[in-house]
C-alpha cells in the first residue's frame, strides 16, 4: 500500500523524521519498501501572477511578461511558453533559485531584454514527466506563497508491503493507530459525526445471505451537484495513494476507503429498481461491470441485486448500469460488511482484483460501515451539496469480540524472556485491548478492528512486537547431550558425490521441469507428468530421467567451447505424483577425450569401459551386475542394465546414435543413471581368516562362442568353484590368428589356496581340471592349446 | 715382473679400465690364479725360512696396496656410472602431472553441505520429502486454508491431478512430525518451486527448513540459533542478525530474518514459533511442546558467501562457472 506521509502525520505525528518513522513501521511488521519524495529538491519558487505579456521585440516566440510575485515591484521576465498570458497564475523561480538538475536562476538578458527569474513548467520542477508550457495554477492560488507549501511538495510517498493478516492496516486510520501504539504518540481519529437526515427518503435493504453479509448500511442522498469539483487536497491525497480522481461522489467513496479502510459503493438512485437485496447469484445471471467487463455469475456468488437482477458484485465491483454518471443527482450509498470467508477467492475467480476485494478478503473492521457512512455523507454534502436521508441498517453490527484466554507465564515461556505482568498489561493497553488481568489466567478482548487477534499466541506476538523483536534476547538453547544414531551401513550422499568428484566428475543441478520432447526421448509413449502453468513450454513436464538435463548441460557447454565433459547430478525424477513416484537418482555423463589433452597420455575417446570403471569405483565395496539391456535413449549394443545386491539399479551405456545425430553431437556420450536407493546401503565389513599358506596362481585360456557374455561365465564359475579357488579373474580377451572365426579366447587367472595347509601339485591340477570341466560342460569352452 | 713394477703396472692398468668388467680383467692379471702377485707367492716356497718371512711380508704389503688401488678404482667407476644413470634419468619436473581430470561440487551443494555440517554439529538430523506435494501438506496442514490470501504469497506450479510443486520445504516439517514424537530437531534441505522467473527469481531454487520442537525451545532460542548459524556460516563474529515481525500462517510469532551486509540489511529467510494449529494437525500437544521453524534461501547464502552476483548462473551449469567452486 502506498500513501502520503503528510496525510499520515495529520492522524498521528510522532517526533520522528521520515527515516525513523519508516524504521519504526518496518520493525513493527509494516515493512516499508520505499519512501520517495513527491518532488525533487528546489527552492525559491513561488506562486506568481502574470500581469502583462507582450511580444519580445527581437524574437517571435518569446514574450516579455511582468509578473507579480507577491512582494515588491512586479518582475520583468522573458518567457518562451506559448501559454504565458496575462492573468495566469503560475510558478515563478526567483533570481537565486536552485531548480532540479543543479540549475541556478540568475539575473539575465535574453536577446537584449532583462529577465529577472523564470516561469516554470511542471517538468522543469521535476514534478511531472512531461509538460506543455508553464504551470497553470488555479485562479485562487495565493500569489507569493512558496510553491512547495502551496502544492504540499515536501511530502513523501511511503510504500508498505502489508502482510495478509493486517487487513486492519490497509487504511490511513489503521496505520495511524499502529504507529501510535508502537511509538506511544497520540492518534487523532477521523471524526465520523452522524449527519442529520434532511430527507425522509429511504431505500429498502434485505439481507438474504446473513453469514456472508452481517450488516449493510444504505442511505439516499438527493440533489448532489453533478458539476461540483473534487477539492484539490482530496485529489492530491488520492493521487498520492495511487488512486485517480474520477468524479466527486466516486472520489469520496475512494477517499473513505483509503482513510478508514471501508470499501463503499455509490449507486445512481434513478437506476436502482426497487429494494436492495444482498443475495447469492442464481444460475444464468449476468452482470456488466464498471470496467466494461461482463461476467457470467457463478451460482452462489454474493451479489447486490435490485428487482431487475444483480447490480453489483458484492465487495468487488459495481455494475455499469447503476453507476453514477456526470448527470447523477440522486445517489444510494452503500457501506456493508462482507466476511473474508465469503470473499475468499471470489474476485480471482472472475479474474478481478480491486481495492475493495483486496480488503474484504483480508478482513475489514465489522463495526466500520456505520461510521464510514457518516464520514462519506459529510464529505459528499460538503463537496456536492444535496440532502441526505436517514441511514437504513439491515442486519446487525457484531457484538464485542470473544475474550482470549491469556497466560503471562505461557508468554514468558514461549518468548524465552522475563517480561513482567505489568509490562504486558501496559502493552495491551497501548494496543487498545481490554483485559481482566487477574492472576495467572487473563481474559483479553480485542477491539473490532483487531480481528486478526484470535488466540493466545496472537497476543504473545503482540507483546514481542510492541516490545520490539530487537529487544528480545538471543539465547543458545541448553539441551541433553545425547548422540544421534550413526548407521554404518548407510552410504551418505556426500560420500558418493565426493567419489565421483575424485573421479573427475563435476556436479551439476538442472531444472526438474523439461521439454516434453526430451521426456519422450527417454520414455517414449508414456504420458508425462505435465505442469498446468509452466513458466515456458520447454519447461512443461516433470523430468522422468536425469538424462535430458545432462544432455542439455553437454549441449550448453559444447556451445561454449568445452570439448571434454564429465558431469553428474543427484536429484529426484518424477514417475508419478505420489511420494513413491519421485525416486532420487544419480546420473552421469562422460564425453570427449578419455583424458584431458596432455603430453603424457595418448589421445583416445572415452568409452563404455571407462565409465564402467568409474561406476565400479563409485560402488566399491559393493559390486554390481551388468547385463545386456535395452533403454530407449541408449545404444542397443552398448547398454547394460545395472543390478546391485539383486535390485535393479539403473542403466549404463552410450547414447543411441539416432539421438547423437538429433542433438548434433560429434560422437556419443556415455551415460549412467542409477536409483540412489540401490546405492544407499553397503554391507558391514565382516572378517574372514587370512591364510598363512602360500597361494598358487594358475592361468587358463579357453575358447568360447563370441556371443557369450563374460560376466555370465564368471558368475557361473564363481558360483560353482571348488573351495580351494579363492579368486578367478579375466585378464585377456583375444580374437584373431589361432582362434576360429566367431569365437574368442578368454584368459583367466585363478588363485588357489587352503587355510589349513600348503597345496600339493596333485590337488592343484585336480582343481584346475574341475574348473575346466565345468566351463566345457556349461559353456562349451575348450582349452586353448 | 718384480715387486716394484707390479705396483706401477697395477696403477696404470686399473686407471686404464673404463668400466667394471675391464677392471675385473685387470684385477686378474695381478690377483688372479696366475696373476703376478700369485706368481710371487709361489716363489716363496724355494726360500730359506728367514728370507721367506721377509719376502712374504713385502709381497703382502704390495698385495694390500694393489687391493687398495683396486677398491679405489672400483668405487670411482661405480660413482661415474651412477652419475651417468642419474643424468640419463633426469626429468623436467615442471611438466604437468598425468591427469584424469578434476571434478568439483556445485556451489549450491557446497553451501548445503556447510549448512548440514553446522546444524549437524549441534545434533540436527537431515530430513527429506517429496517435491511434488499435495495441497494438504503444502498449505492446509500449515494452517493455510483454501483461498487464504497468504496463498497469493506463493506462486504455485500445479500438476494436472491437483498436486503441486512444493513452494517451500515446510511440508517436510509436517511429514516428519506425523511420524515422530518430540523432541524433534531436523533440517530439511531441498528444491522448491515458484512461478517466477527474472534476474532475481528462479522458478526452481533451494531452501533449508529447520525445526526444533522440545519442551522449552523459545523465540529467544530461535534468535540465538539463527544468529549463531549465520556467524559461523560466514565466519564473522561481527555479523548482525535482525528479526522483523512478519506473517506466516504456520508460525506465531513470525519473523523475517535480515542479516547485516555492507551498509544495509539483506533478507535471508522467514521463521517463527510453530503455530499451535500446525502442531495440532499432527497430533502434538501444543501445551506440552513448543519450538521454532525457519526457512533459509540457499542460493542467497551461496551468492553472499562466494560473491556470485547472478542467480541465473546456478542452473546454467556452465563449466566455466562451476569449476570455480571445486
Amino acid at each position: 500500500m502506498q500513501f502520503s506521509e503528510a496525510w499520515l502525520r495529520t492522524l498521528v505525528n510522532p517526533k520522528l523524521d521520515t527515516d525513523q518513522l519508516c524504521h519504526l513501521m518496518t520493525m513493527a511488521g509494516l515493512e516499508v519498501e520505499e519512501a520517495v519524495s513527491v518532488a525533487p529538491t528546489f527552492n525559491n519558487v513561488v506562486v506568481a501572477e502574470i500581469l502583462t505579456a507582450e511580444r519580445h521585440p527581437n524574437a517571435d516566440r518569446l514574450q516579455v511578461c511582468t509578473v507579480d510575485v507577491g512582494a515588491g515591484e512586479p518582475l520583468q521576465i522573458v518567457c518562451g511558453a506559448p501559454n504565458a498570458r496575462a492573468g495566469l497564475r503560475t510558478a515563478c523561480a526567483m533570481v537565486g533559485a536552485e531548480l532540479p538538475g543543479n540549475f541556478k536562476i540568475k539575473q539575465a538578458k535574453v536577446r537584449d531584454v532583462a529577465s529577472s527569474g523564470m516561469l516554470c513548467s511542471a517538468k522543469e520542477l521535476g514534478i511531472a514527466e512531461a509538460a506543455e508550457g508553464i504551470m497553470e495554477l488555479p485562479a485562487d492560488a495565493p500569489v507569493g506563497k512558496p510553491l512547495r507549501q502551496y502544492l504540499d511538495l515536501d511530502d513523501k510517498l511511503i510504500t508498505i508491503k502489508m502482510t495478509p493478516n493486517r487487513g486492519d492496516c490497509l487504511s490511513m486510520q489503521g496505520i495511524a493507530r499502529e504507529v501510535a501504539a508502537i511509538s506511544g504518540s497520540a492518534a487523532h481519529p477521523v471524526a465520523c459525526t452522524p449527519v442529520a437526515a434532511g430527507l425522509a427518503d429511504t431505500q429498502a435493504v434485505t439481507i438474504e445471505a446473513q453469514a456472508a453479509c452481517p450488516v449493510y448500511c444504505g442511505r439516499v442522498i438527493r440533489g448532489v451537484n453533478p458539476n461540483a469539483a473534487t477539492p484539490d487536497w482530496m485529489v492530491r491525497r488520492l493521487q498520492r495513494c495511487g488512486v485517480r480522481a474520477i468524479s466527486p461522489v466516486v472520489d469520496v467513496t475512494n477517499y473513505v476507503l483509503l482513510e478508514l479502510g471501508e470499501p463503499m459503493h455509490a449507486f445512481d438512485l434513478a437506476k436502482v429498481a426497487g429494494g436492495i437485496r444482498v443475495r447469492a447469484a442464481q444460475a444464468g445471471e449476468r452482470l456488466a461491470l464498471l470496467n466494461d467487463q461482463t461476467v457470467d455469475l457463478t451460482e452462489g456468488t454474493l451479489v447486490i441485486a435490485d428487482d431487475s437482477g444483480p447490480v453489483a458484485l458484492a465487495g468487488i465491483m459495481g455494475g455499469a448500469a447503476s453507476a453514477v454518471s456526470e448527470t447523477t443527482a440522486d445517489i444510494f450509498l452503500e457501506a456493508a460488511h462482507f466476511t473474508p470467508d465469503a470473499m475468499a477467492g471470489r474476485a480471482r475467480a472472475y479474474g478481478l482484483s480491486t481495492d475493495s476485494s483486496h480488503r474484504f478478503e483480508r478482513g475489514v473492521d465489522a463495526a466500520l460501515p456505520a461510521a464510514a457512512m457518516e464520514r462519506a455523507t459529510r464529505l459528499i454534502l460538503d463537496i456536492c451539496g444535496g440532502q441526505a436521508g436517514p441511514v437504513t441498517v439491515a442486519g446487525a453490527t457484531a457484538g464485542p469480540r470473544p475474550g482470549i484466554r491469556f497466560r503471562p507465564e505461557r508468554a514468558r515461556r514461549l518468548l524465552g524472556m522475563a517480561v513482567d505482568d505489568a509490562e504486558m498489561c501496559a502493552i495491551f493497553v497501548r494496543l487498545g485491548l481490554d483485559m481482566e488481568a487477574d492472576g495467572k489466567v487473563w481474559q483479553v478482548t480485542s477491539p473490532s478492528y483487531r480481528f486478526d487477534l484470535a488466540i493466545e499466541v496472537d497476543l504473545i506476538e503482540e507483546i514481542a512486537r510492541v516490545k520490539g523483536y530487537d529487544n528480545l534476547p538471543a539465547v543458545l538453547p541448553q539441551t541433553l547431550a545425547g548422540m544421534p544414531g550413526l548407521p554404518e551401513q548407510q552410504r551418505g550422499q556426500a560420500v558418493a558425490k565426493e567419489r565421483l568428484m575424485a573421479l573427475g566428475y563435476q556436479e551439476v543441478i538442472t531444472y526438474s521441469f523439461i521439454d516434453a520432447r526430451q521426456q519422450e526421448m527417454v520414455a517414449p509413449g508414456i504420458e508425462p507428468i505435465t505442469l498446468v502453468n509452466p513458466i515456458a513450454s520447454q519447461m512443461g513436464v516433470m523430468r522422468g530421467s536425469l538424462i535430458p538435463g545432462l544432455l542439455g548441460t553437454l549441449r550448453h557447454n559444447l556451445n561454449h567451447g568445452q570439448e571434454r565433459l564429465r558431469i553428474f547430478e543427484l536429484g529426484r525424477c518424477f514417475l508419478g505424483t505420489d511420494s513413491a513416484g519421485q525416486p532420487l537418482r544419480l546420473g552421469g555423463l562422460a564425453y570427449g577425450p578419455a583424458h584431458p589433452e596432455q603430453w603424457g597420455e595418448g589421445a583416445r575417446m572415452v568409452d563404455y569401459f571407462d565409465v564402467k570403471a568409474d561406476l565400479e569405483a563409485l560402488l566399491w565395496p559393493m559390486t554390481a551386475v551388468y547385463a545386456k539391456g535395452e533403454h530407449p535413449a541408449l545404444h542397443p549394443g552398448q547398454c547394460a542394465r545395472v543390478t546391485v545386491a539383486g535390485q535393479a539399479a539403473g542403466w549404463l551405456g552410450a547414447l543411441h546414435p539416432r539421438l547423437v545425430q538429433q542433438l548434433g553431437l560429434n560422437r556419443a556420450p556415455v551415460l549412467f543413471e542409477l536409483d540412489w536407493a540401490a546405492l544407499a546401503t553397503r554391507e558391514l565389513p565382516r572378517y574372514r581368516t587370512v591364510s598363512r599358506f602360500p597361494a598358487v596362481r594358475r592361468d587358463i585360456a579357453v575358447v568360447v562362442e563370441n556371443a557369450l557374455a563374460v560376466a555370465e561365465i564368471l558368475a557361473a564359475v564363481q558360483a560353482a568353484l571348488p573351495a580351494l579357488v579363492t579368486d578367478v579373474a579375466l585378464f585377456d580377451v583375444y580374437q584373431g590368428k589361432g582362434v576360429p572365426e566367431g569365437k574368442k579366447s578368454l584368459a583367466f587367472k585363478m588363485l588357489l589356496q587352503d587355510t589349513e595347509k600348503t597345496l600339493t601339485d596333485v590337488e592343484i591340477e585336480k582343481t584346475v581340471s574341475e574348473v575346466l570341466a565345468f566351463m566345457s560342460e556349461r559353456f562349451g569352452a575348450t582349452l586353448r592349446s | 715382473m718384480n715387486l716394484e713394477d707390479i705396483l706401477t703396472e697395477a696403477r696404470r692398468d686399473f686407471a686404464a679400465a673404463a668400466n667394471l668388467p675391464a677392471l675385473e680383467q685387470a684385477k686378474a692379471r695381478f690377483l688372479g690364479k696366475s696373476g703376478a702377485i700369485t706368481e710371487q707367492m709361489k716363489g716363496l716356497g724355494g726360500m730359506a725360512p728367514d728370507q721367506r718371512k721377509e719376502a712374504g711380508a713385502r709381497i703382502n704389503q704390495v698385495k694390500d696396496s694393489v687391493e687398495a688401488l683396486l677398491k679405489e678404482r672400483r668405487e670411482a667407476i661405480q660413482a661415474e656410472e651412477l652419475d651417468r644413470q642419474l643424468a640419463a634419468e633426469s626429468l623436467d619436473v615442471t611438466l604437468p602431472g598425468r591427469s584424469a581430470g578434476l571434478g568439483g561440487a556445485h556451489p549450491v551443494s557446497l553451501t548445503l553441505k556447510r549448512i548440514e555440517e553446522l546444524f549437524g554439529s549441534i545434533g540436527f538430523a537431515v530430513a527429506d520429502g517429496p517435491e511434488i506435494e499435495t495441497d494438504f501438506y503444502n498449505f492446509t496442514a500449515l494452517n493455510i486454508p483454501d483461498n487464504h490470501p497468504a496463498r497469493a504469497m506463493h506462486d504455485t506450479f500445479y500438476l494436472g491431478d491437483g498436486t503441486l510443486l512444493r513452494t517451500h520445504t515446510s511440508p517436510v516439517q509436517v511429514r516428519y512430525m506425523q511420524d515422530s514424537q518430540p523432541p524433534i530437531k531436523i533440517i530439511a534441505p531441498g528444491r522448491v518451486y515458484r512461478v517466477d522467473s527474472d534476474a532475481t527469481h528462479s522458478p526452481m531454487f533451494h531452501q533449508v527448513e529447520g525445526l526444533w520442537i522440545d519442551r522449552d525451545i523459545s523465540f529467544a532460542n530461535l534468535k540465538g540459533v539463527v544468529q549463531d548459524f549465520l556467524q559461523r556460516f560466514f565466519e564473522r563474529d561481527d555479523l548482525q542478525v535482525r528479526f522483523r515481525p512478519s506473517f506466516f500462517p504456520f508460525t506465531e510469532p513470525s519473523a523475517e530474518m535480515d542479516m547485516s551486509w555492507g551498509d544495509g540489511w539483506l533478507e535471508i529467510g522467514g521463521c517463527g514459533m510453530v503455530h499451535p494449529n500446525v502442531l495440532g494437525h499432527v497430533g502434538i500437544d501444543a501445551e506440552k511442546w513448543q519450538g521454532f521453524a525457519f526457512g533459509l534461501g540457499v542460493e542467497r547464502l551461496a551468492m553472499l558467501r562466494y560473491g556470485v552476483n547472478d542467480l541465473r548462473m546456478f542452473f546454467e551449469n556452465d563449466m566455466r562457472f562451476l569449476r570455480q567452486f571445486s
